[in-house]
């Protein structure tokens, strides 16, 4: 089985006062493949956790391997090429341009990768079909509902198939029946071979992902895959 | 395990660039118009000023052409003890001898005090700053300007109480229309007036003066000049000469010499056109004024630009960290507001180029003037909106390239 992300020991301090330990030593690994869920409370460091895994952020200590670099031997742009063509980000608020239509939303995700503009199309009009709404294509955000936001920014961190895709509170922002879809989506979209990690405070949406992944405090209290309780 | 992996960022070719840093723009139009009309305004003034001063000045310069740069002028000096010299009578037949000369008249201020009023009943004091002069018969020819209304003086008329009236000297006297029986009063009797001359542009002087004949001089208002005791006529106190074009450097180098061989340096001579030239580069002094004007509505833009960019910046926030997700490098972010700023700062520009440049065709054309733009008037125009822009937006640009992605994306 193949490591998309490695985590080592990581911990987070925010130097602020008093510092916020917001990771405590976190070791977590992501194999190609998978669905998994982060759940726990508000603060209880999974955004965190989602920064340093997205290479957003650098941990104050341990270390931090996407597709087996350590990204502490990165420099800035380094680690900027890095998301561009590895990890794919979906987030709670969508962050969609809303005077541009879908399909330039998800060809724009690709700007950053070197892919030339026809290419970019071909591939965000193969994402948005992955995600059903190729017959919203050339729709405006503003004109769509949250649950087809949400499918749009799903495809722009598809279109590059990137190594992983880290999605934050992906149904926190529309209705129940919307977030069941969108899970539904994840679901399918990690059954044709995407890597997915999501995180959640809602224990029952992360309870029908393959994997959960429990954090209170910083720290990880449980993982259903090695059925550990630290 | 380990991947090889290809970590170099990838270059935003020029499209993409001006594709991303024009999406701000055509979010917010109303914004971008606004910020950029002080750009606008400040390169139309710019171009605007250059272009009319240019023009003007080419429009004054072919009249001068039309008008002959050989025209040269002869006139009183002053003496060693600081009185107005006394040209000799016979200058102008000097003048005249000199064989590169084609043309030659003159004109004698008409001593005595003698004023030009409309009617008696006007107080002597208002004299409207016109001078009443002799002159001789073929000055319009010479000066290379026309009679208005009327005629002018002929051998006849020269010798009857008839004048003509310079361009403002009617303006000034209220006529503007030559009827016959009509009259001014100079002083001791009334003078039909016989005519008005159009504006001489080559000799202003002319402009504020009432013209009669020599021999109406002498016989109506006491014209006598006495150079050696014994009253002469017809001393002249300003000499036009007209010399073959090729010659003009030459003939105004001894005419001094020719009209007052005594005393040559007791006679001014000049060359109108040149003069009317410098006077005009002088003048153009004045454009600084209003180039400065221009200058300042530029830094007023500059300002509206840059904050229009920092409020653009704390906006969009999200966006950075969006595009920093997606993997744009804090380069990437820079140079997309930078570029957004000169785009902004380009677009005012350029309507202020067009503006500029429609006002001075507008006006140039009703003038008559032939429509000139220096290259420096568009050309600044072009780089000031682009160094104005670039500085401007430096240190939005800079904020948003230092803002780290998860703060940028905290905020919403």
């Amino acid at each position: 089985m193949t490591t998309v992300l490695e985590l080592d020991a990581v911990t987070k301090v925010y130097d602020e006062r008093p510092p916020v330990h917001a990771l405590r030593g976190v070791s977590l690994t992501v194999n190609r493949g998978e669905l998994a869920a982060i759940v726990g409370p508000s603060g209880s460091g999974k955004s965190t956790l989602l920064h340093v895994m997205g290479t957003l952020e650098r941990p104050t200590g341990g270390i931090v391997r996407v597709s087996g670099i350590d990204v502490a031997r990165l420099d800035d742009r380094q680690l900027a090429a890095l998301r561009a063509r590895n990890i794919g980000f979906v987030f709670q608020q969508f962050f969609l341009a809303e005077h541009e239509s879908a399909l330039d939303n998800v060809a724009n995700g690709q700007l950053y990768a070197g892919v030339g503009i026809a290419e970019r199309r071909l591939r965000a009009e193969r994402a948005l079909a992955r995600v059903g709404l190729e017959h919203r294509a050339h729709f405006r955000p503003a004109t769509m509902s949250g649950g087809e936001r949400q499918r749009v920014a799903i495809a722009r961190a598809l279109a590059g198939r990137p190594a992983i895709v880290l999605a934050d509170e992906p149904t926190g922002n529309i209705d129940s029946v919307a977030g069941a879809a969108i899970l539904e989506l994840l679901q399918q979209l990690n059954a044709d071979g995407a890597t997915i990690v999501v995180i959640t405070h809602d224990r029952e949406l992360a309870s029908r992902l393959g994997r959960q992944v429990r954090m209170l405090d910083g720290e990880i209290v449980s993982d259903s895959t090695t059925e550990r309780q630290l | 395990m380990t991947m090889e992996l290809d970590l170099t960022p990838a270059r935003l070719p020029a499209d993409d660039l001006a594709r991303v840093a024009s999406a701000g723009l055509r979010t917010r139009p109303l914004r971008a118009a606004l910020s950029a009309l002080g750009i606008a305004i400040g390169v139309a003034a710019i171009v605007a000023v250059l272009g009319l001063s240019a023009s003007s000045q080419a429009g004054l310069l072919a009249e001068i052409n039309q008008l002959g740069t050989n025209l040269l002028t002869v006139g009183a000096g002053t003496t060693f003890s600081g009185q107005t010299a006394q040209l000799p009578v016979v200058a102008p037949a000097m003048i005249s001898h000199l064989e590169p000369v084609q043309s030659v008249a003159y004109t004698a201020v008409v001593p005595n005090n003698v004023q030009v009023y409309r009617s008696p009943l006007i107080p002597a004091i208002n004299t409207n700053a016109l001078e009443v002069q002799a002159t001789s018969l073929n000055l319009p020819s010479v000066l290379a300007t026309s009679v208005a209304k009327g005629s002018y003086l002929n051998a006849a008329t020269a010798g009857e109480p008839v004048v003509v009236l310079g361009a403002s000297a009617a303006q000034r006297l209220g006529i503007d229309e030559v009827y016959p029986g009509e009259k001014v009063w100079l002083g001791k009797m009334w003078f039909y007036v016989g005519g008005i001359l159009s504006p001489a542009v080559l000799a202003p002087e002319i402009d504020t003066s009432v013209l009669v004949g020599f021999v109406s001089a002498e016989r109506f208002l006491d014209y006598h000049t006495s150079v050696t005791g014994h009253p002469v006529p017809g001393q002249p106190t300003m000499i036009y000469v007209r010399a073959r074009n090729s010659q003009v450097g030459a003939v105004q180098s001894v005419l001094a010499q020719a009209a007052y061989p005594e005393f040559p340096n007791q006679a001014a001579v000049s060359q109108p056109s040149a003069a009317l030239t410098a006077q005009y580069r002088a003048q153009s002094a004045f454009n600084s004024l209003f180039l400065g004007l221009g200058v300042v509505a530029l830094i007023v833009g500059a300002v509206g630009v840059a904050n229009t960019m920092i409020i653009s910046v704390l906006e969009r926030r999200s966006e950075i960290g969006l595009r920093r997700a997606l993997g744009a490098t804090r380069e990437q972010i820079r140079t997309q507001f930078l570029t957004e700023s000169i785009l902004l700062s380009l677009a005012g520009g350029a309507v202020g180029i067009l503006v500029g440049v429609l006002a001075t065709i507008i006006y140039a054309t009703a003038r008559n003037w032939a429509v000139v733009i220096p290259p420096l008037a568009w050309g600044g125009g072009v780089a000031s909106a682009v160094i104005i822009g670039a500085i401007a937006g430096l240190l939005p640009a800079l904020r948003a390239a230092r803002l780290s992605p998860t703060e940028a994306l905290r905020t919403v």
